[in-house]
């Protein structure tokens, strides 16, 4: 038995498992808490508990399965390539508004946390927030921050962006639909883009544009950036 | 399909080998930048790899579970800093749109109104 609980095999079967069952209820009733991604990280931690296995000994099939988190962040590529195609009228506008949407949300997700003096773990997993899941682990472990830590941060900043993103832009007067949804996109990545989505085709693609110019555009400033703002809060 | 798991693997490597050698960027960056260059001068044709990004990037969701698991590790420590990181996230999410909407509403707008004119 105990053999089996430290098995990489059985981890990679009980991710799959609590992810599909989420899948299910998410299908039938769409409310959020039911989102496959909440079932599977919420199931997977009460199963641990309930078996007192340390996180550590999950790791070894957690790791099999964020392995592939890799070649997905070169496969955003392609959508990089074809939807920057179908754009490219606008292509210096969208390098510039891009490039001051990734300065404002780095200094604005670093100052807070540097002079409310939390942890240095806080502040490098904090820095790259409004980026994609996959990039951002990878921009906070650079940094020096913790890649789960930084996953959360991000999945937190999808959610309210997706919930109150229209709402601001509208204020705002955004109503521009490649600007709506690049916005979106922008600040809240996979789930802005989905809520972009729902108004159309030109929003959801300036969306998935976002994603991933905003990943390019953050993971080349924020070690600069970062230093900078240490030395002048830190 | 294995062939676009190949050549996945083949930039993300050649992104890991500029890495190591002084690119301050995250090898899976620079292999998503490489890739980008390598579709736009033609000489790798989407086709190639649609399918195998497609797959992957239609199921980066699961992908997400084990680092979101590595959580339990850090729950003290949201606890105990959660208005600095509260305020952050909001400050930040709100400040992210504000900024990209309204330069790319107006430098877009404004760059239609010159192929008018």
């Amino acid at each position: 038995m105990t053999t089996l609980l430290e098995s990489p095999v059985l981890w990679v079967t009980v991710t799959f498992a609590f992810f599909l069952l989420g899948k299910t209820l998410y299908a039938r009733w769409r409310v959020p808490f039911f989102h496959p991604v909440l079932v599977g990280i919420a199931g997977v931690i009460g199963l641990l508990v309930l078996t007192g296995v340390e996180y550590e000994t999950y790791r070894s099939g957690g790791d099999i399965i964020a392995f592939f988190l890799g070649p997905s962040v070169v496969a955003l590529g392609l959508p990089l390539y074809e939807r920057f195609q179908e754009m490219k009228r606008q292509g210096p506008a969208l390098v510039v508004s891009i490039l001051a949407g990734s300065l404002a949300g780095l200094v604005s997700a670093v100052v807070p946390v540097l002079l409310m003096a939390a942890p240095d773990l806080v502040v490098f997993s904090m820095a790259p927030k409004s980026v994609t899941t996959p990039i951002a682990i990878s921009v906070a472990e650079q940094l020096g921050g913790d890649g789960s830590l930084a996953a959360s941060f991000v999945v937190m900043c999808g959610i309210l962006g997706g919930v109150i993103g229209p709402m601001v832009l509208h204020v705002l007067g955004v109503k521009d639909q490649v600007a709506f949804g690049y916005a979106l996109g922008a600040a809240s990545h996979g789930v802005g883009t989905a809520r972009a989505l729902e108004s159309g085709r030109t929003a959801g693609a300036a969306g998935s544009l976002a994603i991933c110019l905003n990943g390019v555009a953050t993971s080349i400033m924020a070690p600069a950036v970062v230093q900078l703002l240490f030395r002048l809060f830190g | 399909m294995l062939g676009g798991i190949f050549y996945l693997f083949l930039f993300l490597t050649a992104g890991e080998i500029l890495r190591s050698a002084g690119i301050p960027l995250p090898g899976n960056v620079i292999g998503m930048i490489l890739m980008t260059i390598a579709l736009s001068t033609g000489i790798l044709k989407p086709e190639r790899v649609r399918t195998a990004s497609n797959t992957l990037l239609d199921n980066l969701a699961f992908l997400f579970v084990p680092p979101g698991v590595g959580i339990m590790v850090h729950a003290q420590l949201i606890r105990s800093h959660w208005l600095s990181i509260a305020i952050a996230v909001v400050v930040s999410t709100v400040l992210v749109l504000a900024v990209v909407g309204v330069l790319q509403q107006w430098l877009g707008g404004r760059r239609q109104h010159d192929h008018a004119s």
